[in-house]
């Protein structure tokens, strides 16, 4: 099972994501709330794969993903975010994102995002 | 406010309940309206807007489209708290994807949930406001748009 920690301030998307990873081959090891909530679940849960949100109060998700990369850039992260402009993927991107899923999205296309993300990761 | 800048608001709006739900929204004619009598419904998600535009944006609805909307995507537990949830998602789809067409300047708060009506702080006086009355399954909902441009 892939460890996967999911990072939105909803509560709704929060759960939504861990519905439909939940019976799949993703173990959801933690819900994060914001970018500092995220960094400490990073250190405990060890994640192979992180769901980020971009606009989250205390810590936004550009910045949470740049953190999460110094400290572990195996761990593949999908940005899952309304930010729909091509400058705000890049930028993810750049930081060491893998992928890019735009809200609102329906749970096909979520599976298929993140089915690509984890294409050839060796556990 | 151009009627190009309403659409890319009234497209946010369709595309989030296409992708949300089993039935799309009807769309009504945008009107304007005075912000000291502001259009609401009982829960307002509210995003701040800075960049080349400055004001608001809210989406504002009845509970009853929220605990409905709440069981489309899935969501049995339709809390006060997750109602506040869903109003201010809606609102932070709908403005974020904005950006798709005013690009990465148009920066978006995170969203103010409300029960009930807006402040004054919340919604300027001195503005008007356009409404995008929406209707959706049996209910009336409204995506309200208070932005003046920065240069001006």
């Amino acid at each position: 099972m892939l460890r996967l920690l999911i990072v939105d301030d909803s509560n709704i998307i929060r759960r939504r994501i861990e519905r439909t990873c939940s019976a799949s081959k993703f173990e959801v090891v933690g819900l994060a709330s914001n970018g500092l909530e995220a960094l400490s679940m990073v250190s405990r849960k060890d994640p192979h794969v992180v769901t980020m949100d971009l606009t989250m109060p205390k810590m936004d998700g550009i910045e949470c993903v740049e953190k999460i990369m110094k400290r572990n850039s195996a761990i593949r992260i999908l940005v899952v975010s309304a930010l729909s402009d091509i400058e705000t993927g890049i930028l993810a991107l750049e930081k060491g994102a893998r992928g890019f899923l735009c809200k609102p999205f329906d749970d096909d296309q979520l599976k298929r995002a993140l089915n690509e993300l984890v294409e050839g990761l060796d556990v | 406010m151009s009627e190009e800048t309403l659409k890319v608001f009234i497209d946010g709006v369709v595309n989030y309940f296409r992708h949300t739900s089993d039935k799309d929204v009807k769309v009504g004619s945008p009107y304007l309206v005075e912000n000291t009598h502001p259009t609401v419904f009982d829960y307002t998600g509210i995003i701040g807007v800075s960049g080349p535009y400055k004001g608001t944006v809210y989406f504002t609805a009845p509970k009853i489209l929220l605990k409905h909307l709440l069981l489309s995507l899935g969501e049995h537990e339709t809390s006060n708290e997750n109602i506040l949830d869903i109003v201010g998602e809606v609102a932070n789809t709908i403005s974020g994807n904005a950006r798709s067409e005013f690009g990465q300047e148009f920066m978006i708060s995170v969203p103010v949930m409300i029960e009930g009506p807006p402040t004054s702080i919340q919604m300027p006086q001195e503005l008007r406001s356009y409404v995008i009355p929406i209707y959706w399954k049996a209910y009336s909902a409204a995506v309200v748009i208070c932005l003046e441009s920065s240069s001006s």
